[in-house]
């Protein structure tokens, strides 16, 4: 230990009741870096543990639900899939949407779920919402794997179907989806730390998101057929990301350079929106929580 | 020159109490109001000092207001207090868990905090893997961990366990290994809140042992919290006393333990109104009504007990004495009869040394349940010491006599 007079060394740092106006912990995230990879590694080891079917259970709710999604809209309610076949299209659509409310749902409850960790010692919060996010890779990978073998069975069975050479930018739209989760989770869980009714909010909202999001049919064909309400899903960036998914997956559907620029552009300002008033909240969400 | 490492300056925090509800919003709102006009906080001026026992008019309590104290490199700095004084707000505040209402805190090192431990254990997770875990959430990098992880797990004395799952473990060896992850944390500043509670003797003098090597050999700052003055003492270089969020005394160790000890002598008998338990203790007083005692006079207590039920026997009221460390000296005990509330014990002369003491009394049925347990409920002072012994004023002659012979 240096003994040495270090009166006139200047402060390490200093604790204040107030942020600096856009401080985003960047660096100090950098920092903890470690943490982050050890977060992520506890939520992948600890959470098929206990369980008898465990990451089988990845499987089930994605199947399930594209072979329901077929029955009633596209069977029953007749949306056409073009050359597609219609499970294979709401599979691609359910796996990328997927990925999203288990960003969002895991995220959206940070402060609560960890108030005793956080209510004891200081890291960057923000590390856990990442950590989460990074984390539902691997369940979204799981998820795209049995697509991928739902997709080879199609294609030796003869259907037109068609990786487009745009899918070397999937993992890029990956990160959008991710960020854009990670974003709104961080808005929301600081609002949930104080109005616990942001709580109820989410769990219909994310419902009724879903059916805005062009998961189970094509964008244009809501245009064609509600003209008077596809502006909902057109301002929605969700759709625009799962309409270029199928379009790179299945090639299907169109690509809208305009749509992703916006998504793009909506997903920086919701990250940084998010981050800002999550950063805002770390500071004393204790006494609320 | 002294070598400051942490400078508290003015510190306060506000806390509103009661529900989170529709009245939050309003109030939100009018701070916000408030705040985009640029005027003051319309909240900040009605808080009111935080006393528990008190009924406050307003929502909003201050449980720390205007704190100043410096800390050099190397001190080991005890906080002591009542529950509720503010001491855990403060660590909070220290270690970034939450932010001052007003006032700024300056380090000049890392400050590192072991508020309770175990934090961020995860039970599915191995010794290890936990030690990796808590470690770097204590801030620390996996390459530090990596070199001194054979000497925290030898530290913990867990070696065995080391590859089982921290959920079979027994609460002890969880202590254990949390405190041993966070013993070898190498930060400038250690902040450490009633950790020593948990855990056996041995290990309590382990822990104590290393944190003086820690602040002593390297050269490390401590701020210790702890209700045990007899670890506070062994520690501390200094301390400061909080009383209801304000610095009472800052100032050396045995200064500071004594005005603790001398804030706590005023309560010198009990007494409770009706309560609804089976078995009660309704009153304890000294049978002159004071509580100070020269040595060669007997110390007569008498307790009324009051009986809500019917019983014939195995019903005891212990009454424990303990030393101003908190430390049991000696004990008595006398089985309940349904028919006598009155009980009278006697401390006969000559068995405590000069200074303070404390009562604490348990009503209960051995290995089936307590009755009641007032803790501390009478103290009383003793004030010189048996004659033979009084020319020793300096010397620690221990806490009682004893009837030892020459021969």
């Amino acid at each position: 230990m240096n003994t040495t007079n270090t009166s006139n060394t200047p402060w390490l740092f200093e604790i204040t009741p107030k942020n600096k106006f856009l401080s985003l912990h960047l660096k100090e995230v950098w920092q903890y870096r470690d943490l982050l990879f050890l977060f992520v590694k506890r939520d992948i080891v600890t959470v098929y543990k206990q369980t008898v079917l465990g990451p089988l259970w990845y499987l089930i709710q994605p199947l399930f639900t594209a072979v329901t999604f077929t029955i009633i809209f596209n069977n029953l309610a007749g949306i056409a899939t073009g050359t597609v076949p219609p499970f294979l299209f709401n599979l691609a659509g359910i796996t990328v949407w997927n990925y999203f409310t288990a960003c969002l749902n895991g995220t959206s409850d940070t402060f609560r779920n960890n108030a005793s960790i956080f209510g004891k010692v200081y890291f960057p919060r923000v590390i856990v919402p990442i950590s989460i996010v990074i984390s539902n890779l691997l369940k979204f990978g799981i998820q795209c794997g049995i697509f991928i073998v739902f997709y080879l069975f199609y294609y030796f069975q003869g259907a037109a179907i068609g990786l487009n050479p745009s899918i070397v930018f999937f993992p890029l739209l990956i990160l959008f989806m991710g960020i854009l989760g990670l974003g709104f989770g961080m808005l929301i869980s600081s609002l949930v730390t104080k109005y616990r009714d942001f709580n109820h909010l989410i769990g219909f909202g994310v419902q009724l998101l879903m059916y805005l999001s062009a998961v189970m049919y094509p964008m244009a064909l809501l245009k064609e057929k509600l003209p008077s309400y596809g502006w909902l899903v057109q301002y929605n960036p969700l759709a625009y990301v799962i309409e270029t998914t199928r379009y790179m997956l299945l090639s299907v559907g169109q690509i809208s350079l305009l749509g992703l620029g916006y998504t793009f552009l909506v997903t920086v300002l919701v990250f940084f929106v998010g981050l800002l008033i999550f950063n805002k909240t770390e500071k004393s969400f204790i006494d609320t929580v | 020159m002294k070598d400051i490492i942490l400078k508290v300056e003015n510190i306060s925090k506000q806390y509103r109490l009661g529900q989170v509800g529709t009245g939050t919003l309003s109030h939100d709102l009018n701070r916000w109001w408030h705040q985009i006009w640029g005027k003051e906080d319309p909240y900040l001026r009605i808080g009111e000092t935080n006393d528990r026992s008190t009924k406050g008019t307003s929502d909003y309590v201050w449980a720390l207001q205007d704190i100043n104290f410096e800390v050099e490199r190397g001190e080991v700095l005890g906080i002591i207090g009542k529950n509720g004084a503010g001491k855990s707000t403060l660590l909070k505040i220290l270690s970034k868990v939450t932010a001052p209402t007003t006032g700024s805190i300056k380090s000049r090192g890392r400050i590192a905090s072991l508020l309770e431990v175990g934090t961020g254990f995860n039970p599915e997770l191995t010794g290890k893997e936990n030690i990796f875990l808590n470690g770097a959430i204590l801030g620390m990098t996996k390459k530090e961990i990596t070199a001194k992880l054979d000497e925290i797990i030898d530290f913990s004395g867990c070696e065995r366990y080391i590859d089982t799952p921290v959920k079979r473990y027994s609460s002890g060896m969880t202590v254990r290994l949390a405190f041993a992850v966070a013993a070898f944390l190498e930060p400038e500043i250690l902040v450490i809140d009633e950790v020593l509670a948990v855990g056996d003797a041995e290990f309590q003098k382990k822990a104590i042992g290393k944190m003086q090597d820690i602040s002593k050999g390297e050269g490390r700052t401590v701020l210790f919290v702890s209700h045990n003055m007899a670890a506070v003492k062994s520690l501390c270089t200094r301390g400061i006393v909080l009383e209801n969020g304000k610095v009472a005394l800052n100032s050396d160790i045995s200064e500071v333990i004594s005005f603790y000890q001398n804030m706590n002598s005023s309560i010198n008998f009990y007494k409770t109104e009706f309560v609804q338990k089976d078995i009660y203790i309704e009153k304890v007083e000294f049978e002159r009504g004071i509580s100070a005692f020269y040595s060669e006079e007997d110390i007569q207590v008498n307790f009324v007990l009051r009986y809500n039920v019917e019983f014939e026997k195995n019903k005891f009221l212990m009454v424990r004495i303990f030393d101003d460390l908190d430390q049991a000296l000696f004990s008595s005990e006398i089985e309940l009869k349904r028919d006598k509330s009155l009980y009278n014990l006697v401390i006969p002369k000559f068995t405590l040394v000069k200074g303070f003491y404390k009562l604490n009394c348990i009503v209960y049925h051995p290995a089936i349940t307590q009755y009641d347990v007032i803790d501390s409920c009478c103290n009383f002072s003793i004030i010189n010491n048996r004659p033979d012994f009084s020319h020793l004023e300096t010397f620690d002659i221990g806490k009682v006599y004893s009837q030892t012979k020459w021969i």
